[in-house]
């Protein structure tokens, strides 16, 4: 079995090639050099050693932030920088802590400065004066001095100068970490228990004695950044068990340096979400028309999920009302004849508002028979980045493509494109049935290095369209965990150029794997100008829903740059506001205009929508009518508006119109009524929306519980199980 | 003399100024440096030149030694920060290096040509991520006990027998699909 361990072994104990005899001459006579340079200049002067470089350590805390440091887009380099130089400033904070525990010279082979060497110390060449001052209080100390070494190879002196530059990027990012850390040291910061209490836990887990520390240690510091401490547990991820293999934080330097990042992760956060201010309610007689586009990705709802079961409330920004309501199936009529999608449009009782109602308007698609639907092109452009290397990102990602390929015919053709450092075909246009060619290549896959996703994209585009025949479908499926420098230096060309694919027929769907780098706007942006989903995969069971379940409609257009436009009658309607679809709206003129973008429509899948109205004479009226507005058009009763929605075939350029009123009359909602408005509910809590009144979330679990139908796949049980969680959570 | 003292002592007088020890001791472990670098790049070039690099700075990283660890681990550890340095220099440059290290930029035409080569060394290293190949280098390349080389590496010993066990798993795969 160890055969080719001791193969190996003979390989790298070979002599290695025989140093040239000059190189060797050279190198030494550099280091004499250098030597020379440091011990004859006076002392006080000498270049400080430069600290050796922190190792990456992939077991979450500080790991996190190096290991994302080491394949981020250069625009993110600069934030990264000033994180790093901030937290050691951190990590100073926490010496005064250790002094009262017993010393602990777990690495002995550290290379500290002598703290009592007076050329380490600049005399006062450092601006951040607190910092210095600070330091040196520390060293004066020796135990604290021998803690202060047992972190890491950095010379506590050394990390003081470096930081205090840093000190103003710092505040521009973070609201100015720097001088918080150092004042808060004047006080005795941790009681020695709670360190040594913490410590074995760190050596373990890192990122979760990180927690433990914190609290116990440095409530100032989070509480001016509540979102420090979730970005924290997503970075460290060690409650996934991510990164199995380094899971041993080093003893002393892991317990206080994951510790010490917890200021700089305020700023650094490389999550970004696409996010717009809630919808506000709007007056009829100021803006009678609503215009917005379908929106049928679910990561949001995939997001929220994760963020709940790992025990933190989802960061606000990560809610998309709309895809949380549409993640969920609903049972609404099929479409007749042969029309794509079909309306239905139903007004009830506001759960949460006596005084208004809600209109849901609900499309679905046509089913198609997988067996009739023309053949899919799948080309899978897999992120094999360093940062995918996770548990939970490739890994996934491989079973997750795995899935697909018994839903597949003989007709569909699969290709794979891998992108890391620089783009391959990993696998070229193979017919879906030669599943065992298929896992090979997916076995093959492997996560490491630097992203170059523009190439990796343009090669995947290439394959889609050789592999496109008339009349067929091509897409592109980008699986990434958000750390993608898709050529990103300029993201209007990156969309242009996946709009321009998309008219040439090829579309593009993004999955999104992983937390903590991803880059949720962009996912966003691509998949909605490529004319295809954006979903978070974080289970083998959503990769499931979403490759799957899903597979015959996400991939399958049926109706492309779907609109929605509602004009609400005055005279039924004071008020009206839309619940999510923030991101998805449109100007009123757009809605005639061929040529503007918007969602689409897979077969066999339903798209939600939510308008809360408000009648003129409601209680529940929050806007005075206007003095000198129109008069209210009496008479037109029975129709609280007009909905009018746009679609194109795929492939089309022109659009067709379907349009029907919306009848006034209430009507007793029906389970998948219920369900949806239960799970706007949801969202507007987790949102902390004004408009929900007393409404809560007892009320919100009592009514989707209500209303969970049939539910096959147990989806509505478990966002019943998140409400109950995310009520813990929350105040 | 002087060859007969620890490297422990000789480093103590160099990071005291003691020219003479310093030299004694970059001397007594240069090819130590020079092999473990070529292990852990597999470039005879990028060695050489890291070497040289590191035979430049060790002065400066030294002027705290303090004697309480032995004095090649804390060497071997220079080394293999100075290799990821370089691993993440070449990354930031995206452009191909000699040697395995450009296993991040090409691996999957890496493997084939490698293959090609019947290069079974080059094959297997390239196979592997950067934490399983310094694990290599050191217990199999420098002989070092797991625990030592979790004290090169700055984690436990359970994760080297862990990382080592993962090595056997890939070589095991490359070999079965090499048909062997």
């Amino acid at each position: 079995m160890t055969d080719e361990l001791d193969r190996l072994k003979a390989g790298l104990r070979k002599a290695p090639p025989a140093p040239d005899r000059a190189a060797r001459e050279a190198a030494l006579s550099a280091a004499l050099q250098s030597f020379d340079k440091i011990h004859d200049a006076p002392q006080g002067s000498a270049d400080a050693p430069r600290p050796m470089p922190e190792r990456p350590k992939k077991s979450g805390g500080i790991a996190g932030v190096l290991d994302m440091l080491k394949s981020l887009s250069p625009a993110r380099v600069l934030a990264g920088t000033t994180s790093v130089v901030a937290l050691t400033v951190a990590v100073i904070a926490i010496a005064p802590g250790l002094r009262e525990g017993p010393p602990k010279p777990q690495m002995p082979e550290t290379l500290g400065v002598s703290s009592t060497d007076p050329a380490m110390v600049p005399p006062s060449d450092a601006p951040g004066e607190q910092a210095d001052a600070q330091a040196n209080a520390t060293t004066a100390d020796a135990t604290a001095a021998d803690a202060a070494r047992a972190d890491a190879q950095n010379s506590p002196m050394q990390k003081a100068a470096e930081a205090a530059p840093a000190g103003a990027a710092v505040d521009q990012d973070g609201g100015s970490v720097a001088p918080r850390v150092a004042q808060e040291q004047a006080a005795p910061v941790a009681p020695a228990k709670d360190m040594a209490a913490a410590e074995p836990m760190a050596e373990s887990y890192g990122a979760a004695a990180d927690m433990t520390i914190a609290e116990n240690e440095a409530p100032p510091l989070a509480a001016p950044a509540p979102s420090g401490a979730r970005l924290r547990k997503e970075l460290g991820g060690a409650r996934n068990g991510v990164a199995m293999g380094n899971q041993a934080a080093p003893a002393a330097s892991e317990a206080v340096a994951p510790d010490a990042y917890r200021a700089p992760m305020q700023s650094p956060s490389t999550e970004a979400f696409a996010n717009a201010d809630a919808n506000p309610v709007k007056a009829v007689d100021a803006a009678p028309v609503s215009t917005f586009s379908v929106d049928v990705d679910t990561a949001s709802y995939a997001m929220v999920r994760q963020s709940l079961e790992s025990g933190y409330p989802p960061v606000k920004e990560s809610i998309r009302i709309e895809e949380m309501v549409n993640y969920f199936p609903y049972a609404y009529p099929q479409p007749e004849g042969d029309q794509p999608f079909r309306p239905d449009v139903t007004v009830f009782q506001t759960p949460w508002n006596p005084g208004t109602r809600l209109v849901r308007i609900g499309l679905q698609g046509r089913s198609a028979e997988v067996a009739q639907r023309p053949p899919l092109n799948l080309v899978f452009l897999v992120d094999t980045s360093g940062s995918m290397d996770q548990p939970n990102k490739l890994p996934l990602l491989q079973q997750a493509l795995r899935l697909v390929l018994p839903q597949l015919t003989a007709e569909d053709q699969v290709a794979i494109v891998s992108y890391a450092g620089s783009a391959g075909v990993a696998l070229p246009p193979t017919k879906a049935t030669e599943v065992a060619k298929i896992g090979a290549a997916l076995d093959n896959l492997r996560a490491g290095g630097g992203t170059a996703g523009e190439e990796g994209l343009q090669a995947a585009y290439r394959l889609a369209a050789e592999m496109r025949k008339d009349g067929e479908v091509s897409r592109v499926l980008l699986a990434t965990d958000g750390d993608f420098n898709l050529g990103l230096s300029d993201p209007e060309a990156l969309t242009d150029y996946i709009a321009t694919q998309r008219k040439s027929g090829t579309y593009l769907s993004v999955l999104g794997f992983g937390r903590g780098n991803l880059d949720d706007a962009v996912m966003q942006a691509l998949a909605q100008n490529g004319n295809g989903l954006a979903a978070y995969i974080d289970t083998a069971q959503e990769a499931r829903k979403v490759l799957v379940d899903q597979l015959s409609g996400a991939l399958f257009p049926l109706a492309d740059d779907v609109k929605v436009q509602v004009e609400w009658n005055p005279a039924e309607v004071a008020e009206y506001r839309l619940i999510g679809y923030e991101t998805r709206a449109l100007a009123r003129e757009d809605f005639n205009n061929d040529r503007v973008d918007a969602g689409e429509i897979g077969s066999g899948l339903q798209v939600t929508a939510l308008y809360e109205v408000t009648a003129p004479d409601s209680a529940a009226r929050l806007t005075e009518p206007l003095r000198y507005g129109a008069a209210p058009v009496a008479g037109e009763t029975g129709e609280l508006g007009f909905l009018r929605l746009r679609w194109k075939a795929p492939g089309a350029s022109e659009s067709q119109l379907i349009e029907a009123p919306i009848p006034a009359a209430e009507t007793a909602p029906d389970s998948e009524a219920r369900f949806a408005s239960a799970i706007a509910g949801f969202g507007q809590l987790l949102t902390g929306s004004t408009y929900l009144g007393d409404w809560g979330w007892d009320e919100a679990i009592k009514l989707a519980e209500g209303a969970r139908g049939e539910d096959p796949f147990g989806y509505r049980i478990e966002a019943v199980n998140l409400m109950r969680l995310a009520k813990v959570m929350q105040p | 003399m002087r060859m007969e003292t620890t490297d422990e002592n000789l480093a103590l007088a160099a990071a005291g100024g003691d020219r003479a020890a310093f030299a004694a001791l970059v001397t007594r472990h240069y090819d130590r440096i020079h092999g473990l670098a070529w292990r852990l790049t597999g470039s005879a070039a990028d060695a050489q030149d890291l070497t040289q690099e590191i035979c430049a700075a060790l002065p400066a990283k030294m002027s705290g030694w303090r004697g309480d660890a032995r004095f090649t681990t804390w060497l071997y550890r220079v080394v293999v920060n100075a290799c990821a340095d370089l691993r993440r220099r070449h990354m930031t440059r995206a452009r191909a290096a000699d040697g395995w290290g450009d296993w991040e930029l090409a691996r999957q035409a890496e493997i084939a040509e490698a293959r090609a080569a019947q290069d079974w060394l080059e094959a297997a290293m390239a196979r592997l991520s950067p934490e399983l190949r310094e694990t290599v280098a050191l217990v199999l390349g420098e002989e070092l006990t797991q625990a030592e080389a979790g004290q090169v590496l700055g984690v436990s010993e359970g994760t080297i027998a862990w990382r080592m066990s993962e090595v056997k798993k890939r070589l095991r795969r490359m070999a079965e699909e090499e048909g062997l």
